[in-house]
């Protein structure tokens, strides 16, 4: 088999319906594909897979590799990167995209080892340079800088790429795709792991480093009581509330939220940031925050500098109006 | 009984509160940075300790190295794993070493490994650090070990030969058995680290016993170069926060908030999943 231009989006299909990584990939590639010619192509291991193969042929791919095997039942991450690994030497795709999910996390590294390929962490954004090769665009020090990286040699070029990042193509239930079903092959290795218990448990707070919406209030919310507002707020947008140090140690809220270096980093697609004047801890964890409104009466105010749209006002009064205008807008 | 060796690989990471810092644009001068032990390696070297504790007081022999790639300054770090209580520290120092990426670096540290503590039963590694946050080493140690691994653990208990492991990963709860020599990676939440005892740090300092190793002494080529040899290339590194608007919004609090609505109501609505209506008309955003 001689080298291909294709480009490859490994199926990652636990949890899916939440789990829509890999259709989004599927929409990149097939945005990609258009400037460097070559077939998308999904590939898909477990047991029963059907439903997943005709998903992903409905969301773009031309190509669907397959091994089904009740022996691949469990998502083990021996047997999938072993099966990655042969199946790219086999077909040689150009390009190898994984959803970086903690699954695809695991298994994209053992699989670039494997090919002696390069390998570039959680993209953010994927563009063709002139040469035709795929530039990996991903953040590093918690999203204070973002990489341009390249593959120059190896193949294929590898990424894994953060959920939510690309926007899937809509359902079409007429889309045609190639199906190619391959046998488990023979020289499967023995498992190293046993995997003795695995329990679907979503967790049912979605947690503030997971939360689309983040409201974080610092010490210009002027007292505990007025901090409180903020939980109003967050119920009626479906956000968290977070907090910054000076507001964990003078007990307005539990360690649990605090959001620094100390504390959980967050990359919510909204952050809300009232009277907070944006220490360096506090803001190296919020820089991966997609768009951010900050409040406070001081407008040079680092926190103010880094925002999107800083509101120059007083952040408790701040708050109550976007309780009001949010009631407003939401009432039927 | 035979002894069981375990290997914590450690890196050491700017430290951000110390960084000098560019509040125009948002940009760190890395090569300014002070050093310190990445917090993930911290739960890391946690982990290990307490298996080398709990196996103490069932009189088991255990012996923990702390192993580390980078430069000279990195010795900081092994030191204070040291008076954590390792007993022994490496550090894998060589300039022909600088700018390697993920798959190189797994290849140096397994080179190291498979010289000198071929026999090691388990590695531990952080599952990111908290400047590239790749979360690839410590798979990609693996692969070059041969050996099987799990990442994101949250417990370990060894069992003979064995590892018995938990995790919590993509909403699933696991529990796995994972054959020795075998390698784990720490969840970011997991193994809470304990503080430098000062008495101990001093005591580690005062012994001056980190092993240096270069690229020479792992049998590393003349014409190795890490930079060079990595497959893959940074083109280019830029700060994200000078992209941003900056829109300013003063004046009375009711008017800022209706143009926040009017002009990013969009944003907003999408993020909190639920449509909004625009002020005037009662219309759907």
């Amino acid at each position: 088999m001689t080298k291909t231009k294709d480009i490859w989006v490994l199926g990652d299909y636990r949890n899916y319906f939440q789990n829509r990584v890999t259709l989004q990939i599927l929409a990149r590639a097939t945005d990609l594909a258009t400037r460097t010619g070559g077939c998308v192509c999904a590939v898909v291991f477990g047991e029963k897979v059907d439903e997943y193969v005709r998903e992903y042929i409905a969301h773009g791919a031309e190509r669907v590799y397959v091994v089904d095997d009740p022996g691949l039942k469990n998502y083990s991450i021996e047997n999938y990167s072993f099966l990655l690994a042969w199946l790219v030497e086999k077909f040689k795709p150009e390009t190898l995209l994984v959803g970086a999910t903690r699954f695809g996390q695991e298994i994209a590294p053992r699989v670039a080892k494997e090919l002696k390929t390069g390998l570039t962490a959680d993209c953010i954004d994927l563009e063709i340079d002139e040469k035709g090769g795929l530039v990996q665009i991903a953040p590093s020090f918690g999203g204070n800088l973002i990489a341009r990286i390249i593959t120059p040699e190896k193949r294929p070029q590898m990424a894994t790429i953060r959920p939510g990042t690309f926007h899937e193509l809509a359902h079409d239930n007429g889309a045609r795709g190639e199906i190619i079903h391959l046998p488990l092959p023979e020289h499967m290795p023995k498992e190293k792991i046993l995997c003795i218990k695995s329990e679907y448990k979503p967790s049912k707070i979605k947690g503030i480093e997971k939360a689309d919406i983040v409201i974080i209030g610092g010490r210009g919310m002027g007292s505990k009581g007025k901090f409180k507002k903020l939980f109003e707020l967050a119920d009626l947008m479906n956000a968290e509330v977070g907090a910054t140090r000076p507001v964990v140690y003078a007990n307005w809220i539990g360690h649990d939220s605090l959001v620094g270096q100390a504390g959980k980093p967050i990359k919510p697609k909204v952050l809300f940031s009232f009277g907070i004047s944006g220490a360096i801890q506090h803001t190296a964890a919020i820089v991966d925050a997609d768009f951010i409104v900050a409040i406070n009466k001081n407008p040079n105010a680092v926190m103010m500098k880094m925002a999107d749209v800083a509101i120059v006002a007083d952040a408790n009064q701040v708050c109550s109006a976007i309780i009001r205008a949010i009631k407003e807008k939401i009432r039927d | 009984m035979k002894m069981l060796k375990i290997i914590v690989c450690l890196k050491q990471v700017p430290m951000v509160s110390e960084l000098p810092w560019n509040s125009k644009t948002g940009t760190l001068k890395r090569e300014l940075a002070q050093g310190m032990m990445d917090p993930c390696s911290r739960r890391a070297l946690e982990a290990g300790l307490q298996i080398k504790e709990s196996r103490d007081r069932k009189g088991m022999e255990t012996h923990v190295t702390a192993l580390s790639m980078g430069p000279a300054m990195a010795e900081e770090i092994l030191h204070q794993a040291k008076a954590l209580g390792a007993d022994r520290g490496v550090l894998l120092s060589d300039r022909r070493m600088a700018g390697a990426d993920t798959f190189l670096t797994s290849l140096i540290l397994g080179k190291y490994i498979k010289k000198e503590i071929p026999d090691a039963d388990l590695v531990i590694c952080g599952s990111q650090t908290s400047d590239s946050e790749t979360a690839q080493v410590g798979p990609q140690l693996a692969g070059e070990l041969s050996i099987p691994a799990i990442g994101y653990a949250i417990d370990i208990q060894l069992q003979g030969q064995k590892a018995r492991v938990r995790r919590y990963v993509d909403d699933f709860q696991e529990t796995f058995e994972m054959d020795l020599p075998g390698l784990v990676t720490i969840d970011q939440g997991a193994y809470t680290p304990r503080y430098t005892a000062l008495g101990g740090l001093q005591d580690a300092f005062d012994e001056p016993d980190i092993s240096m190793v270069d690229a020479h002494m792992l049998g590393l080529g003349h014409d190795f170069n890490a930079l060079k040899d990595s497959p893959t290339r940074i083109i280019d590194v830029y700060s994200p926060t000078t992209q941003k608007e900056n829109k300013v919004l003063k004046g009375a609090v009711k008017n800022v908030v209706d143009q926040l609505f009017e002009e990013y109501g969009k944003v907003i609505s999408h993020a909190m999943g639920k449509d909004l209506k625009t002020h005037d008309h009662g219309e759907v955003i």
